[in-house]
């Protein structure tokens, strides 16, 4: 049959039209929710993507799928690397076209907002089938990554927040070393004496990044302010704003370095580098510090109190989650197991990439390196942590703290002005998520 | 029908195929969806529902695209200025019997050739406001510089600066190509007219050469409209000093990837492509009054 050209021309213009159009549109449908590892590892075949975000917790990943490998020889594990700035923002628009990694980390404040979507497979078939048990778990982390009654991820490790210092520049600084009594009176003193002593060379007092988990939510909580409660925003309240303009001073002052400062090179970038001499901070740069020239000068010590005395920190921790829309379940189902057991957290444990969230194997963690007294994490989530704050959809508010807040500290703006307008956004952001 | 059939058929067809589709798939298709999208709002997964004129009248109401498209335009007018050094440079090397003058042709097009990225980061540490070389070298002449890539309008001036030198380079070659075609003779005459070598840049090199500034400045403009990698690599996305100096083409970055908003996303694609469109057009209108095409 002969078609005329131009019709011939056409025609092909629409069948290409047809073809792209369908690929456009992702159908939402299939759930690996309910995959059960069979009984022979043999069995289990197949290739798997794994989705991490911290380079410095890379080594301590790849040992754990040479692990699995023992076990599953016939899957192949790859795991993809993508800096934290960069990585959920990769992981929506891969969701927006169905391509998620089969296994992917997962942390609090994106949890909901993947739940909510049907992105995330629920673990019902890993433990109905005792493959996975959330009671090898703190209690806070599987209430963290389970949304209406259903628990979709695996808590991976958990981090508190302490206080980290260099004893060789403090003692240059003639300043006494920190004790677990300090309050943020001390440690705003220390400060004065050590930009008085070190800032001609340029060193900074301390190197906080002023970011939320490690700064500025623990400072507001201590001091009986909030963040998130009831769907309300912490911002405008006074106590909260104490904590703010605490920072605002440390900056103000000189002593931590501005957020434009942190931009160019990174405040806690300095503190590895003996360019600070105190910082607040998390246990995940446990390994960073290890790799430090300097990693012999740092020791760590519980966070100063508020003026009223008390003394909280957050708690999160990093889960491993699957893809509801993984091409092969099966392994994914078997690989997620295997990341939540005793052998994965044992081998997290002693390379220090991070306090595994399994229940016994912190010792190994604290041992990994016995210079830095890390039981003072431990402790601190027994003794003084609060819940990380989330909401259904936390990056809207996420990015008023770091676009608003931020910027903010240090700047000629009282922290309760910044605090009210941040506020008011951030109730607004909360009205629309119900 | 006459002999000319050979002519119609299917094999034309069938020979424009391959870049008919890759121009259907890559460039049209993309250009209606974008459209589309752009009286939509999406979800946090993909679906879209439809709201009219919605994401228009956010951008019109919204400060930051008016502080977006003067970045731009501040930017492209500094890289603009990469065409008369340029310009300069290329008839000093194509003066007849300049020694190495392809090593230096050479060194001038490399940073056009390296990857945009890789030449950020070098720069990166060029402006560090620390113990940045650029400072360094400021302090020995006795200023105290700036934190250049921190400080709202000296980050802006910071990328064009990247961005002109990295396109000197590109400017060097196609005027390098014009000047070539320049007789020698027009210019023997000149010289026996008793002008002297600034006349003779002024009134036969320059003229001759409007056709090629004229493409340069067109393409210039389209690309400084365009400005993201240098922006996105220099500065940081959680640069504080971001809201303040990023382009239009990073506001869609922003609400399209960090923000979600793929929607507004695709209103604000459409405004650059808008905005590119009735520049080029003025440009063209405008070449009548100083191109030479003889």
């Amino acid at each position: 049959m002969r078609i005329p050209p131009l019709k011939y021309g056409l025609s092909l213009v629409a069948t290409a039209l047809a073809v792209t159009a369908l690929a456009a549109c992702g159908g939402n449908s299939g759930s690996g929710g309910d995959a059960k590892v069979p009984d022979d590892p043999a069995q289990v075949k197949g290739d798997l993507t794994y989705a991490i975000w911290d380079v410095n917790q890379q080594p301590a990943m790849q040992q754990i799928v040479k692990a699995f490998n023992d076990k599953y020889p016939n899957v192949k594990v790859s795991i993809s690397l993508a800096a934290f700035d960069q990585y959920f923002t990769k992981l929506k628009t891969q969701g927006s076209s169905d391509n998620l990694p089969d296994v992917f980390w997962m942390n609090g404040p994106n949890f909901q907002l993947f739940a909510s979507n049907k992105q995330l497979a629920t673990l019902d078939g890993l433990t109905g089938a005792k493959q996975i048990d959330p009671a090898n778990y703190p209690k806070a982390l599987d209430d963290l990554y389970s949304l209406d009654g259903k628990q979709y991820g695996v808590p991976k490790d958990f981090d508190t927040i302490a206080l980290w210092y260099n004893k060789r520049l403090l003692a240059d600084a003639k300043v006494a070393p920190p004790t677990a009594d300090w309050t943020w009176n001390d440690y705003q003193a220390a400060a004065v004496k050590l930009k008085a002593a070190l800032g001609p060379k340029g060193i900074f007092a301390t190197g906080d990044t002023l970011g939320n988990q490690a700064n500025y939510y623990p400072a507001m909580l201590s001091n009986g302010g909030f963040v998130v409660k009831d769907g309300k925003s912490g911002y405008g309240d006074p106590k909260s704003v104490e904590a703010l303009q605490f920072w605002s001073d440390m900056v103000k002052g000189g002593y931590t370095p501005s957020a434009a400062q942190n931009a160019e090179t990174k405040s806690q970038d300095r503190f590895f580098d003996g360019k600070a001499a105190m910082m607040w901070n998390g246990n995940w740069v446990v390994s960073v510090a290890l790799k430090s020239r300097y990693k012999d000068d740092f020791a760590v010590v519980a966070l100063p109190k508020a003026p009223n005395g008390e003394r909280k920190t957050v708690i999160h921790g990093i889960a491993n989650v699957m893809s509801a829309k993984s091409k092969n379940p099966t392994a994914a189902a078997a690989f997620l197991a295997f990341l939540g057991g005793k052998d994965a957290a044992l081998i997290q444990a002693k390379a220090g990439a991070a306090n595994p969230a399994f229940t016994g194997t912190q010792t190994d963690f604290v041992n990994s390196a016995p210079q830095y007294d890390l039981k003072t994490y431990i402790d601190a989530a027994e003794q003084y942590a609060e819940p990380y704050p989330v909401s259904k959809d936390t990056g809207v508010w996420n990015k008023l703290e770091t676009d608003e807040l931020g910027p903010a500290f240090g700047g000629d703006k009282p922290m309760s002005e910044v605090g009210a307008d941040v506020a008011t956004k951030m109730n607004e952001a909360l009205g629309k998520e119900r | 029908m006459s002999s000319s059939r050979s002519a119609d058929g299917k094999w034309p067809w069938l020979f424009v195929l391959p870049t008919f589709l890759g121009v259907l798939v890559f460039y049209l298709w993309p250009l209606v969806k974008t459209l589309y999208d752009s009286f939509t709002e999406t979800g946090p997964f993909g679906g879209a529902t439809w709201v009219g004129a919605a994401n228009y009248s956010q951008l019109v109401g919204d400060s930051e695209v008016y502080r977006a498209i003067l970045n731009t335009i501040v930017y492209t007018a500094i890289v603009l200025l990469g065409i008369p050094i340029a310009v300069l440079i290329a008839s000093l090397l194509n003066r007849p019997g300049l020694r190495g003058a392809m090593v230096y042709r050479t060194l001038f097009f490399l940073p056009y050739v390296a990857m945009p990225t890789a030449i950020s980061l070098v720069w990166r540490i060029i402006y560090n406001g620390d113990y940045g070389v650029l400072n360094q070298a400021l302090g020995v002449i006795g200023i105290d510089g700036p934190s250049w890539i921190t400080q709202p309008w000296f980050a802006l001036v910071a990328v064009a600066l990247l961005g002109l030198w990295l396109v000197i380079g590109f400017n060097m070659i196609v005027l390098s190509a014009g000047l070539k075609g320049i007789p020698a003779e027009l210019y023997e005459a000149a010289a026996l007219d008793g002008a002297s070598r600034a006349q003779q840049f002024r009134s036969i090199t320059v003229p001759l050469l409007t056709p090629s500034i004229f493409f340069l400045s067109v393409i210039t403009t389209i690309a400084g409209f365009q400005l993201f990698d240098q922006l996105f690599a220099l500065l940081g996305p959680a640069n504080p000093v971001m809201p303040k100096t990023q382009s239009l083409v990073f506001l869609f970055y922003d609400a399209a990837f960090v923000g979600n908003e793929r929607g507004y996303a695709a209103a604000v694609a459409v405004l650059i492509l808008l905005v590119v469109g009735l520049l080029t057009l003025f440009q063209f209108r405008l070449q009548r009054r100083w191109v030479n095409y003889d």
